[in-house]
């Protein structure tokens, strides 16, 4: 499979260690954090393919926080984790641009797949905003003079 | 309420209700009655003594006409005049020529020697000069007796008047006829028991009473004569027998007029208002008796019945606030259990995924590590069944609202359980009404009941059996019922109740969460409508959803 990176935000610690030893044991690339906040603070450092976020957290909640990152990394996918009586709240973050919602306490199979379902619509994604901007460079081919212009500043 | 307080309540206002209508009746019945006697029996008194007053005054004119007849037959004759037999025979058919008043007439010399005498009686030259009343009368000048015997024998009461003609004195006697006076007297009587007498000072009687008794008799009534001057009315028992008596003196008080009246006669009117009240008091107690008992069973049907309205309001009312009360605690203790099942879920999968890696597949408790596993993984699934079911129970989603059509509805969801049935030779049988009105529901969750329903059913007749579902609609109510029948054992009466309950399960522990009828009777609640449940143990059993037609 191929690698990428995961962030996983839960406030439940013990599950949270486990949950990213385990993904870890799969050969990803994974961080575990406890809060929204110090997620949010994460991805000002660092990029992630995709984020599995809890709902229910206290503090700044799961649709708060999913807001947040899809205005600091639209391109990255979330899977949300619902793990109360709450598939409305599922229902709601994938109207606000999750990928997908999963109940807890979740299959780790059935979660590998859901991620690398993510990762690959991401990869097409990404993709084909690659194949814009080659299309508008070879259309427009000063257009690279000027973002060589633009890094050199 | 139970039997025994509705009745006791039932007297409480049966009672109250009487005490304040009798009451008040009562005592006006009495009061206008105490009234009406006494105003009447004055009255009666009232009359009596005025009667009394005019006969005492006719008596004494009676007897002053008598005088004043003897008086001018006196003056115009004189004695010399009068001693003579054929001048006195002449002059006493003068006098009686219009009124029998004198039975005789006698003229006596100063020595009591009668001189002359006109009458029926042979007492011509007696001599007086022995008798009571002659010497009384010599004294008194003008003498009217008491009734005596005298020379004749007979009871009579006689008028002497004394007249002087030059230094001789003479006598003019006469007798007053009885018959005539005892009639001027029992005139004044009323009625068939009144009577009217005179009886003397000492109780003897001075004219015949209507009644009983004779002149000269000591008259029963003597005591009467107690009584001071003036006239009395007054009502007496006297030798048993009560009667309302007027007195009054007459004749220098030496005579006393008695008039008696039964009350019994007079007071028939009072009698009469009596017995008119008491029938009418009867008459108003039946009435309200009646009316009484009447309103109370109106009144007592009209609480009875509204008590069971309530009760069946409170019940249903119950019933609801049961459910909303589970779901928010069947909501919590699903998200409590959820998160620490997680938390195993992954320890068991980390635990699993590390003996995978480590190589430590030499161990030879591998294998039961492994088992052991797996059943941590298979019970934690379990319970995340049933937390995952208490969320669906919880949940408080607003029903879509869409066009269903309830025999399509019903079609999708038997082909759901087709294989399961057949499997266990369980034949389904669908008998729908042709024009079933569509509907405004939510056909994924009316599926999720019909589906309920049928599992349990299926579950019920476990093999070889029959499921009939008919759908009938009312047009008066603007309901369809969709009827759901098995022919599997029934459900015992005792478990009939609590079979909408959650976490009420007659299947094996494991197999049945007990919420699948908890939750589609929140269902159809929540879309307005309701299941019932009839059984026959070891016959059948029929579940009824009702659903009110909405249209577009």
């Amino acid at each position: 499979m191929q690698k990428f990176r995961v962030l996983v935000v839960d406030d439940e610690v013990d599950f949270l260690e486990t949950f990213v030893d385990r993904l870890k044991m799969r050969s990803l690339d994974v961080i575990g954090v406890e809060s929204g906040e110090k997620a949010l603070e994460l991805l000002d450092k660092q990029n992630f393919d995709v984020a599995i976020l809890d709902v229910k957290m206290p503090g700044m909640d799961g649709i708060e926080t999913l807001r947040e990152m899809k205005r600091k990394m639209p391109l990255m996918e979330v899977i949300m984790l619902t793990g109360h009586a709450s598939v409305e709240s599922g229902i709601e973050g994938m109207k606000l641009g999750a990928y997908d919602y999963i109940m807890k306490p979740a299959d780790i199979d059935e979660l590998m797949e859901k991620m690398r379902q993510a990762h690959e619509k991401k990869s097409i994604h990404e993709e084909k905003i690659h194949h814009a901007r080659i299309k508008e460079l070879t259309a427009h081919p000063r257009r690279v003079l000027d973002m060589v212009k633009e890094d050199e500043k | 309420m139970k039997e025994s307080s509705y009745s006791k309540l039932r007297w409480k206002i049966i009672i109250t209700t009487l005490c304040f209508s009798l009451i008040p009746l009562f005592v006006l019945g009495v009061t206008i009655y105490h009234q009406f006697r006494v105003s009447y029996t004055s009255k009666i008194m009232e009359n009596l003594r005025s009667m009394s007053d005019s006969k005492r005054r006719a008596i004494e004119i009676f007897l002053e006409e008598r005088v004043a007849q003897l008086n001018l037959l006196a003056s115009t004759s004189g004695f010399e005049k009068l001693k003579d037999q054929a001048n006195l025979e002449k002059a006493f058919s003068i006098i009686q020529g219009h009124s029998y008043s004198f039975v005789d007439l006698g003229v006596i010399d100063a020595n009591g020697q009668q001189v002359a005498y006109v009458g029926p009686y042979h007492l011509k030259d007696l001599n007086y000069k022995d008798e009571d009343w002659f010497n009384t009368a010599l004294v008194r000048r003008k003498y009217i007796s008491d009734v005596f015997m005298g020379f004749r024998k007979i009871p009579h009461f006689i008028v002497s008047l004394v007249y002087r003609s030059g230094n001789q004195e003479w006598i003019l006697r006469a007798t007053i006829n009885s018959d005539i006076f005892d009639n001027i007297v029992r005139a004044a009587h009323v009625g068939r028991k009144g009577d009217a007498f005179i009886i003397n000072r000492n109780g003897i009687l001075q004219t015949k009473p209507r009644l009983e008794g004779d002149i000269g008799d000591l008259s029963k009534y003597c005591d009467l004569t107690k009584v001071a001057s003036g006239t009395h009315v007054e009502e007496l028992e006297i030798s048993g027998r009560k009667a309302v008596f007027a007195t009054t003196w007459l004749k220098n008080n030496e005579w006393l007029l008695v008039m008696q009246e039964s009350p019994e006669e007079e007071l028939k009117p009072v009698v009469e208002t009596r017995f008119i009240s008491i029938a009418l008091f009867a008459g108003g107690i039946l009435v309200i008796v009646l009316g009484t008992i009447f309103t109370t069973q109106l009144m007592m049907a009209k609480l009875i019945k509204a008590e069971h309205e309530k009760a069946i309001l409170d019940d249903s009312l119950v019933q609801s606030s049961k459910m909303a009360a589970l779901g928010k605690l069947a909501a919590g203790i699903a998200h409590e259990v959820n998160n620490p099942l997680a938390v195993i879920k992954e320890k068991a999968g980390w635990m699993s995924d590390f003996l995978k890696m480590e190589g430590i597949g030499e161990s030879e408790n591998l294998v039961k590590y492994e088992a052991a596993i797996a059943k941590i993984d298979q019970h934690v699934e379990r319970a995340k069944k049933v937390t995952h079911r208490l969320l669906g129970f919880a949940r408080r989603m607003e029903p879509v609202h869409e066009m269903v059509d309830i025999n399509k509805t019903i079609d999708e969801t038997i082909d759901f359980l087709e294989n399961d049935a057949r499997y266990k030779n369980i034949d389904i049988q669908a008998d729908y009404f042709d024009s079933l009105p569509r509907t405004k529901s939510d056909s994924a969750q009316l599926q999720q009941v019909f589906l309920n329903i049928l599992n349990n059913a299926i579950d019920a007749i476990q093999k070889d059996g029959e499921i009939t579902i008919k759908t009938t609609y009312n047009s008066k109510d603007e309901e369809i019922a969709i009827a759901f029948k098995d022919n599997g054992p029934g459900i015992p009466r005792e478990e009939i109740k609590k079979i909408f309950d959650p976490f009420f399960t007659t299947k094996k522990m494991g197999q049945g969460t007990g919420l699948g009828l908890s939750i589609s009777y929140g269902i159809i609640e929540k879309l307005g409508g309701r299941i019932t449940v009839e059984s026959e143990e070891g016959q059948e059993t029929t579940f009824i959803v009702y659903l009110p037609v909405e249209r577009e």
